[in-house]
């Protein structure tokens, strides 16, 4: 069994599509994949793929402090302690931002009127789902919760052992953006990055930084560029990065407006359009298929 | 004022709303401060072309053991909840990426066997385009925690007080977007009219709600797609403060580093109208 991810650095270069799309393609195949979805703050592949919840669970890692105003002797060590700006005062009274607060407990340890408890903080719900394409796990970030870096582990955990558990050949991570706590926990170990480029020069700035993150964590990278013909001469400035960096370009997806009318009806691209746009499509997921021998 | 642009969703025009919200303000005679805190990929720069005038690291605490000193005990080990200790082989081991600098490992110590070092996560750099200062906070690759490179930019914006401060906000919903948003007087939220513009805007709307902040939303690329993000504004009652149409020569222009105001004057008034409505909205 084998975990590709899919990222890009910049948002909104198409990596949910094109996840989909390589779902939709596997099923054509006949090759049994699991998705993952660990873009846990704003999940959209959900849309496209409509899942239908088997499991639900709560996300309990982490804690939060909370101050008992009743033993609170307003002594201020909390206050002075805590790293985070967490522990906001007024009129003397101490309080904790939920918000702010990281359950580090030194709070907890410093204060000496035992006013502090830490509770285990309820930081949103992760799903198990069937959709037409195979099992798919996903989650749902409580509202400014902050703990995605394991929320993303938890799905993908689960996305692996369902795999191994069903014969799955592979688990396809659609990726957040930037290169933060949750992508590094969704690049981390895997056997293949595809970085979603587009020739901007946000996109290639943020392509630069992906690249560097996934040699920081030994995988093996392929680009491919979206929107190609949006711009050639930038088109041309990513295969000259890439070359120099030794990073293989996968493939090259032109502009296509019905590419956003396949999202409006819902539906994986490939499923939608036909022609050139399918066939680019097609021919990286062969190449992902050749480089990861499933 | 301090007005941030945020989105659920990437690539929406947050960056192409903010520079040039910036550029148009300050055109029109007012101060103003930027402030680029997407710190994981941060573009701005590449519109406003700042001319760099000061670099400062961004540093974090990281405990450093003294082995002659510490006792086994394991005291830090059990205390700390982002597993960034172990005991390994009669030694205390630090994991540098999961530290959190909570300080909470020196504080247990009981025979002061750990120390906190100086550690660069990140830097914050700060230039001038026109006379407009412009700051940027970039995080390491390979560094986990934006966060503290979030607050370091913020905090050094205060040393540049305006009429207006412009907070460029990472994507997402969680912390980075939080930390970026969070103790502004307004935020624009950039939406584009399709099922995963829409999605990611519920989100947003949600964190801003929270944090009781006045927003409004910009669409961008607003004659492709569907009807979904207007509907929900319409229902929410949340003003729709402009619309961007879809324009080849805008999205060319962007490819290459220049602005909506290069290729169209107009929008420089367009934005400063923006702007007199939302100076409305939270008086």
């Amino acid at each position: 069994m084998k975990t590709l991810t899919v990222i890009s650095g910049k948002g909104g270069t198409g990596k949910t599509t094109l996840v989909a799309s390589f779902a939709s393609l596997a099923k054509r195949e006949g090759v049994k994949i699991v998705l993952a979805d660990c873009d846990v703050d704003a999940p959209d592949l959900y849309i496209l793929l409509k899942p239908q919840v088997k499991h639900k669970e709560l996300f309990t890692e982490g804690r939060v402090a909370r101050i008992d105003p009743e033993k609170c002797t307003g002594c201020g060590e909390c206050y002075s302690h805590c790293r985070f700006e967490a522990i906001l005062v007024s009129d003397g009274r101490y309080e904790v931002d939920p918000m702010e607060c990281e359950g580090c407990g030194v709070c907890e340890y410093v204060c000496p009127s035992d006013a502090v408890e830490m509770r285990v903080r309820e930081g949103g719900y992760w799903f198990i789902s069937d959709t037409e394409y195979g099992p798919m796990v996903h989650a749902r970030l409580g509202i400014g919760q902050g703990n995605t870096g394991r929320l993303v582990t938890t799905v993908r955990q689960a996305a692996e052992e369902i795999a191994a558990q069903t014969g799955a050949s592979m688990v396809i991570v659609d990726g957040p953006p930037g290169i933060g706590c949750p992508v590094i926990a969704s690049v981390s170990n895997t056997d293949l990055v595809l970085i979603v480029a587009e020739p901007t020069l946000s996109g290639i700035h943020d392509m630069e930084r992906a690249l560097t993150l996934a040699f920081h964590f030994g995988v093996k990278p392929l680009v491919c560029i979206n929107k190609y013909d949006l711009n050639l001469k930038m088109t041309g400035e990513i295969e000259a990065f890439c070359r120099e960096a030794g990073v293989e370009i996968a493939g090259k997806i032109p502009f296509d407006q019905s590419f956003v009318e396949a999202l409006a009806y819902l539906k994986p691209a490939v499923e939608y359009v036909g022609g050139n746009l399918a066939l680019k499509i097609e021919s990286i997921w062969k190449r992902i298929r050749r480089e990861m021998e499933v | 004022m301090r007005i941030s642009v945020a989105s659920g969703k990437g690539g929406t025009g947050k960056t192409t709303v903010a520079t040039n919200l910036a550029r148009a303000l300050y055109e029109s005679g007012l101060s103003v401060t930027f402030l680029d805190c997407d710190v994981e990929e941060p573009n701005a720069h590449i519109f406003l072309n700042p001319q760099l005038y000061q670099v400062e690291p961004v540093i974090s605490k990281l405990p450093s053991v003294d082995q002659e000193k510490c006792v086994g005990c394991r005291k830090c080990v059990e205390f700390c909840v982002y597993n960034a200790l172990a005991f390994v082989g009669g030694k205390v081991i630090v994991f540098p990426e999961l530290c959190h600098s909570c300080g909470g490992c020196s504080l247990v110590c009981p025979v002061g066997a750990i120390s906190e070092v100086d550690r660069e996560i990140g830097i914050v750099e700060m230039g001038y385009a026109y006379e407009m200062p412009v700051l940027d906070g970039v995080l390491k690759v390979g560094e986990a925690i934006a966060p503290p490179v979030i607050k370091a930019v913020k905090r050094k914006g205060e040393e540049f007080p305006a009429d207006v401060t412009i907070i460029d906000a990472p994507p997402g919903t969680a912390c980075p977007m939080i930390e970026s948003v969070k103790g502004s007087d307004y935020c624009i939220l950039v939406a584009e009219p399709t099922p995963f513009g829409l999605s990611d805007l519920r989100l947003a709307v949600e964190v801003v709600e929270e944090l009781d902040i006045p927003h409004g939303v910009v669409i961008n690329r607003s004659d492709i797609g569907d009807k979904g993000v207007e509907e929900f504004c319409a229902q929410k009652g949340i003003p729709v403060l402009m619309r961007i149409p879809f324009d080849q020569r805008i999205a060319s222009a962007y490819s290459e580093g220049l602005m909506m105001i290069d290729v169209d004057e107009s929008w420089r008034d367009r934005f400063v109208e923006m702007f007199r409505r939302i100076e409305g909205e939270v008086r």
